[in-house]
């Protein structure tokens, strides 16, 4: 990588990525490495986001690190007005590595460029999340068994989803063919369009979401339709049960098709998909663990 | 324009040494002055002269400063709200040079951020933006990704 911090998907090439997900299929057969004997990381969450740090911090520790950290910023300096920078500096006195989450966008890039500690970024508001991206590309390959030429539905919030931005980002250097399904006011931005027109990547925009699509599919890529996002809440009103993936629409779809999305879900997946063999979600997220274990290697430059 | 037609414009306040910035829009001109943060020199003539007449765009402001010699990084600055402005480098009252001014490639410490869940409007640093579309004027922020158009362009 051309930092040794991991601030976002996009500066990872084709080789950072599959390296990555190589050795993260190497803790997924074996998650406990002693690898990280007598290292500390900092887990610094300046936002409660329990899924990510439980999985951050189950990776360290299955690889003999120890952990300091918190996980709300309300009970540290930050609340009485320490700046960004000067939190980061104290701390990098005394670990190996930072992984912060923050409600303020860029405020990985700029740790990342006031201390010469690592920085994993676990979140920056509606910014970037790229170890999310990793977890999704591994688990399309290992549930595909390659990322090459695989079509790809995503569907619900299309606009403001930034897990489906960056996988955008992640998949562009594997030719992969593109369905998005959204409701007119979430559409793909064209700035993702225009990414995808550069990348001579392939990509069909609907709004109505058919089994005609999902048969098409490897991958459905499922999102969150959140009310607070519409300013016409009739429009929220008229779309908000049309993005429902349901068993029965599982059907005609391929043997192959795998069904994942980032976590939470609230009704968009219905519960009689989650018995469903296509039913990926759980897993995925279990796969979140071998992707960020990975991630910490790569970051301290330590082989597998 | 001839010799002497250029003498004769620049005798209304000819300067001996220094800077006459020539072809601002007049809705500019003031925000070019920010820009050049003009209002901090103290030693330096400056006339500033708007709603000019001009053959190429209808009207125009001007900008003379004597004894003021720009370096490329503080003209630069002007591109991002005038970039067809001409720069006149005056010595012993001729115009030893013309420049024009160009987007850098970044542009550091001068544009607001307007996404107000950046880090920049948060955290006491400079703001950094890249020039991702030189000729439509779209700036990014290098920090929080967002994308700035050039009449959204707030200098700090």
């Amino acid at each position: 990588m051309k930092s040794k911090s991991l601030v976002s998907i996009e500066q990872c090439t084709k080789e950072d990525i599959l390296r990555i997900l190589d050795n993260a299929r190497k803790f997924e057969e074996n998650p406990n490495r002693k690898l990280l004997e007598g290292k500390v990381a900092a887990t610094l969450f300046f936002e409660p986001s329990t899924r990510t740090r439980l999985s951050f911090e189950t990776a360290v520790n299955r690889l003999g690190g120890r952990v300091i950290g918190f996980q709300d910023a309300s009970t540290t300096s930050s609340s009485k007005g320490e700046t960004l920078k000067d939190t980061i500096l104290m701390v990098s006195n005394y670990v190996d590595l930072i992984i912060m989450r923050h409600y303020l966008e860029g405020a990985a890039r700029y740790a990342s460029e006031v201390t010469n500690i690592p920085i994993i970024n676990a979140g920056d508001g509606a910014n970037q999340h790229p170890s999310q991206t990793m977890l999704d590309l591994y688990s399309i390959r290992k549930t595909q068994g390659k990322l090459e030429d695989l079509t790809i539905t995503m569907v619900g919030d299309l606009k403001y989803g930034r897990t489906v931005h960056s996988l955008i980002v992640g998949m562009s250097h594997f030719n992969p063919t593109f369905h998005f399904v959204a409701p007119d006011e979430l559409k793909m931005p064209d700035e993702q369009k225009n990414f995808c027109d550069q990348h001579g990547i392939k990509y069909y925009e609907h709004s109505d979401f058919t089994e005609d699509i999902i048969n098409q599919s490897d991958i459905l890529y499922m999102t969150r339709v959140q009310r607070e996002r519409f300013t016409d809440l009739e429009e929220y009103e008229r779309v908000k049960n049309v993005y429902i993936l349901k068993n029965s629409m599982l059907e005609g779809s391929r043997d192959n098709l795998r069904i994942l999305h980032p976590l939470p879900r609230v009704n968009e997946i219905a519960y009689d998909v989650d018995d469903n063999p296509k039913a990926y979600y759980i897993q995925q997220a279990r796969n979140g663990l071998f992707a960020r274990q990975a991630i910490i290697c790569e970051v301290l430059g330590i082989e597998i | 324009m001839s010799m002497i037609e250029n003498n004769k414009e620049l005798q209304v306040a000819a300067i001996e040494n220094g800077t006459v910035i020539d072809h601002i829009p007049p809705h500019q001109l003031f925000k070019v002055a920010a820009l050049l943060e003009l209002d901090k020199m103290k030693n330096n003539t400056i006339t500033i002269a708007n709603n000019l007449p001009s053959n190429k765009f209808g009207s125009k402001g001007m900008i003379k400063i004597s004894d003021k010699f720009f370096d490329d990084t503080e003209i630069n600055r002007i591109a991002l709200v005038a970039p067809n402005v001409i720069l006149n480098v005056i010595r012993n009252y001729e115009v030893v040079e013309k420049k024009q001014v160009s987007l850098p490639d970044e542009i550091v410490g001068l544009v607001k951020c307007n996404n107000p869940k950046c880090i920049t409007n948060n955290e006491p640093m400079q703001t950094r933006f890249e020039v991702v579309d030189r000729e439509a004027g779209t700036l990014k922020c290098h920090y929080c990704e967002r994308k700035v158009k050039k009449d959204d362009i707030v200098i700090e």
